[in-house]
Formats: structure tokens, sequence, C-alpha cells
């Protein structure tokens, strides 16, 4: 704009030979450049509306199947065309509602750690340590999970609960190595350093101020934290876990891998159970039925809007603090 | 002194509290560690020469390798970079430099939206659009969910980076009569080229292990495929195939790619640091000449 306004000025005395020629490639390309702009914006529009539209369009016959009462029939069964999605969903919810329960508590004061106590140089290396980690594949932690920790669960940590609290009915039955609580232990480290990162990152961005006001009343360093520090990011705390669980919900290998992939609504953690990626995952291909392939669809669809609901709350919590 | 006045018992409380606290991060970073060091240890010991550069073989038949899967990643993920690097950047840059606009903050919110959306979804997306008009499973809307996978975080990355540039390096740029695209090109990416390329990295990473898309879109194979259209063997893939069988020596390979995979997202996100950290080395002032 302004190299315009400049060049056209009539009469300047700037205006040297060949200037003309470099000028009319020069417009070229910028009519280039302003339109690659505006037409990748254009292309990104229309893939994220048309990845919503999709998956509309793709359940509707299941949608005006079965209606809303998809959402709490119990029945799976591809042979008489009856598709519900209340096993899926209790699998998804129980499984990813244990796992942040578990690792916020852990993460958080974890975070507490690496932003308040820990020596400079080890927080730092943990804080980088964990990072990294959160950068491990999915696949591996599921192939972890089914070798390592569902032997583990079924040998040694399942037993013990039943011990410990088998008068609930959460912890009777049969204790199979691939199940519920197995894929709710697995989502937890998945998600942990996700919480510790952005507990550590919130912490470190308060006031020196306000830690030594509390210290020089005379408060605890544990009090100093708790009382002073914690409380106010705890919304931003609320928005990494919410963030952490929309990562839980949609997580599809690791969960396939060790929660047994059985459509059955059980209370106890140690039965196996399904949750809603991993039946898109195990059924897609093998959908014979334009009504099967439908209902898988509806349940990527049901995926998508919970998790879209619960990250938007997590970021708009975070917002407040994060940029 | 003022330590000696606060009473022993929340003294102590204080203490055994940061113990836990430390306890909790520690142990984390143990835990971690040691499903780190396992996979290595069960993956090192499947690794051979043939494992990297043989075809599967048949259940039963002993040896046999992985080496398409490893090129079927790398092809997935190359034409995904390619597919997700312009968007991601030139949209990026549209956020940052027209951050006033209306189009900036609805691309801005659906960049958000589109990081949140879980793989398996873009699975369906990436099906529905590519794979079920052609009849076939190919290679090609793999890397189409990987690239939609990649862009929201080339996007967020690019635009950090770019808004980061000095606003008065742009407008002197545009004072000495530099048009739009050569202040782009010349002045806002070569500053924010290391914030940039952290972002390329990082998305790189995130994918490289991605396994839920695959499962209907490359599908895999067990032979050597290098043409996009067809299904194609994964690295991811192919752990996951061999971990749900019912075979020892499968479950040996599955560890055996798992080291591989996990090597690669290492360096990648590694790289992606070192990029950030060479800032002043690669910086406006060694790059603007």
């Amino acid at each position: 704009m302004v190299d315009q306004a400049v060049g056209n000025g009539k009469g300047s005395p700037d205006r040297g030979y060949g200037r003309r020629s470099v000028r009319r490639g020069d417009r070229i390309l910028s009519a280039l450049f302003a339109g690659g702009l505006q037409g990748f914006c254009y292309l990104f529009l229309a893939v994220v509306v048309g990845l919503a539209l999709e998956l509309l369009w793709g359940s509707r016959l299941s949608l005006r199947t079965f209606g809303l009462g998809f959402l709490w029939s119990t029945q799976w069964n591809p042979v008489t065309n009856q598709f519900g999605a209340a096993p899926f969903i209790y699998g998804t919810i129980v499984s990813s509602t244990i796992a942040l329960v578990l690792a916020a508590g852990i993460g958080v004061m974890a975070g507490v750690f690496l932003a308040e106590f820990a020596p400079r140089r080890l927080g730092v290396a943990l804080g980088m340590l964990i990072e990294l980690l959160a950068a491990v594949p999915s696949i591996v932690y599921g192939l972890w999970g089914l070798f390592v920790l569902a032997p583990i669960v079924s040998g040694w940590i399942g037993p013990a609960l039943q011990a410990a609290f088998g008068f609930l009915p959460f912890f009777q039955g049969t204790i199979y190595g691939v199940n519920m609580l197995t894929a709710a232990l697995i989502l937890t480290l998945m998600i942990l350093p996700t919480i510790t990162a952005i507990t550590r990152d919130l912490i470190a961005a308060m006031p020196m101020r306000f830690r030594e006001a509390a210290l020089a009343l005379g408060a605890t360093p544990w009090e100093m934290a708790s009382k002073v520090v914690l409380p106010s990011v705890r919304r931003g705390i609320f928005g990494a876990c919410m963030l952490a669980y929309g990562r839980a919900l949609g997580e599809t290998i690791a969960t396939t891998m060790v929660i047994g992939n059985r459509p059955v609504i059980s209370a106890s953690l140690f039965a196996p159970g399904y949750t809603v990626a991993s039946v898109i995952a195990n059924e897609f291909t093998e959908a014979t039925t334009n009504l099967y392939l439908s209902a898988l669809i509806e349940l990527g669809l049901i995926l998508l809007v919970v998790s879209l609901i619960v990250i938007g709350i997590g970021r708009l919590m975070l917002r407040l603090f994060l940029r | 002194m003022i330590a000696l006045s606060i009473p022993a018992r929340r003294q102590l409380n204080s203490m055994l509290w940061t113990g836990a606290s430390a306890f909790c991060a520690i142990g984390v970073a143990v835990v971690l560690l040691l499903i780190m060091g396992y996979v290595v240890r069960e993956g090192l010991s499947a690794l051979s020469l043939s494992f990297l550069t043989q075809l599967p073989r048949p259940v039963g038949v002993p040896g046999g390798g992985v080496a398409n899967g490893i090129v079927g990643t790398l092809i997935v993920v190359g034409i995904a970079a390619l597919m997700a690097f312009p968007v991601g950047i030139f949209v990026g840059i549209y956020l940052a430099v027209y951050s006033h606009r209306r189009m900036a903050k609805c691309l801005s919110y659906l960049a958000d939206v589109l990081a949140g959306v879980p793989s398996i979804a873009i699975g369906i997306f990436a099906y529905t659009l590519l794979v079920a008009p052609f009849r076939h499973f190919s290679a090609l809307s793999a890397s189409f969910a990987f690239a939609v996978l990649m862009v929201p975080l080339v996007i967020r990355t690019t635009e950090g980076a770019v808004a980061l540039v000095p606003r008065e390096l742009r407008e002197a740029a545009t004072a000495l009569g530099a048009m739009e695209y050569r202040v782009t090109g010349k002045v806002l990416l070569v500053a924010a080229r290391p914030g940039i390329v952290t972002g390329l990295l990082l998305a790189l990473a995130r994918v490289t292990g991605e396994t839920a898309p695959l499962l209907f879109t490359a599908f895999g194979s067990q032979f050597w495929e290098l043409d996009p259209s067809k299904p194609m063997a994964e690295l991811s893939l192919q752990i996951f195939t061999y971990a749900i069988s019912p075979y020892r020596d499968w479950h040996e390979q599955a560890w055996g790619g798992a080291l591989i995979l996990i090597i690669a997202v290492f360096v990648l996100s590694v790289l992606a640091r070192l990029s950030f950290l060479w800032r002043g080395g690669t910086g406006i002032s060694g790059g603007t000449d």
C-alpha cells in the first residue's frame, strides 16, 4: 500500500528505467500472496466445517432410526441391526473420570513441587523429563499396558483392592487383566504430564509478592502453597483438568488395547468394558450394513461434541491465565 | 527466629505435605522412566538389521521385519507435512498480522476447536471424504487425516512466533518500500523462523506415533507398497496388529517397533526444543542479510 502511494507520485524524480516492469512483477506476486493467504484461510475453514458436516451427514441414518434413544439403549447387536451407545458412553465416562481424579490429585501435587519446592535444577530437569514423556505415542502406552500393567492389575493391584474394599460393588467379581481399572490407570499416566506441566506454569507465573506476604504473616511453606498459591490459580488448574479430561475421553488406541472391548455395563472395575472411541476403532472396517456404519459415525459425532464441550470449558478457564 | 514461633505441629504438617508433593513429582518421573526403560529393554532384543530391512513374514516363520512400515510411515507423514505446512503457516501468519479482523478471530477459534477433536473422529472424516467414494483404503487418506491433526498445531506456533516479531521491524521494511509479500517473506518469516520450525517439528512428532485414524485410512499392508493411492503399511499400525495378536514372536516385534517409534518421536521433540533454544543463532541478526 505504502509502496504504491510513494511510487505513483507524479513526476517523482525516483522513477528510474526498468522499474515499471519490476513493479508489475511485484504486483502479480502481491496479488498471488494475498490470494494465497485468503485461499488457505478459506481452505482451513472449509475443512473444519466439512468435518462437522460430514459426521452429521454420515450419522443421519442412525439419527433417524434410533433418535435420542441411541444414547441410553444398551443393545449393540449388528446381527439384528440394534444399536445403542449406553455401554460405550458408560465405559468412556467411567474410565476417563477415574483417570481424571487420580491424575488431578497426583499432577497438581507434582506441579506444586516443581514450581514451589524443588531445587531449581531438579525442578527444571524433572519438568523437561515429564514434558518429553508427554510426547510418547499412545500406542506405546497401550503396548506397555497390555503386557506389563494388565498382569500387575490382575495379579497384585486387583486382589489387594478386593481384600481391602471387597464389600463395595466396584471391587467384586472375577479380576480380569484387561478391564476398566487398567484402562483408567493407563489414561492416568497419559494425562498426568499435561496436568503437571500446566499447574507448574500457572504457579510459576504468579507474582512473588503473594508468597512473600504469606510467609511474612507466618505461614509455613505448605500453608503458603495450599492457602495462597493454589486458590489463586484454581480456575486455571480446573481448566488444565478439563483439557486432560477431553484428551482422555477421545483417547483411542491405548484404551482399546487394555479395556477388554466387551459392550456390557458392569459396576465392577475388574470387569472388561468398552469405550466410544474403541468401538469405532474395532468395528469401523467391519461395518457391513449402512445402518451399522451410520451408528458408528454417530458415536464419532457424540465423541466430537462431548470432547469439544469439555475442552472448550478448559480453554475458557485457562485463557484467563495464559496469554 | 520467625520459624521458631510457628508451632511444631504446623511445621511438621508442612514438611509432610511438601514431602508428599516431592514424592508425587519424582514418582511420576520415575514411573514414566521405568516404562521407557522397559520399552528400550524389550525393544533392543527385537532390533536387528533384518528387523529394519525385511518385510513381515507369515505367522510361524521366524524373522521378518517392519521395513515396509517404516517407509510407509515416512511416506504418510511426509505427504501430510506437504499438505499441512503451507496451510498452517499461511493461516498462522494471517492470524498474527490481521489479528484484529473478524475472520482472524473466527479462524483462531476454529484452530482451538480443531486441536481438541479426537483423532478417531478425524479418521472418520478422512474415511468418508477420501476412502468411501473411491471404495478402497489409501495412504493418501491417512496423510489427509494426519494433516488435519497437524494444522492447528502449526497455526498456533506460527501465529505465536510471528506475533513476537517486533512491530518496528515490519514497519521499517514497509517504510523502505517493500510490498507485503516481501515484508512477510524476507522479514517476518526469517525473524520468526526458529519458532515456526519448532512448531513444525512438534507437529511431526505429534502424528508420527498416531495410530487411531490409520485403522480405516491407510489400513496396513503386508507388502512393499509405495503408491500413496493404495493401502500402505504403517509402523504404529503394525505394532497394534502385532500386540493384539496371540503370537509370541509378533509380540517381540511389537516391542521393537515401539522402540523405533519412541526414538523417532524423541529425536523430533529434542530437535524442536533445540531449534527454539538456538533462536539467537538463526534469528533476526543472522537471517535478515
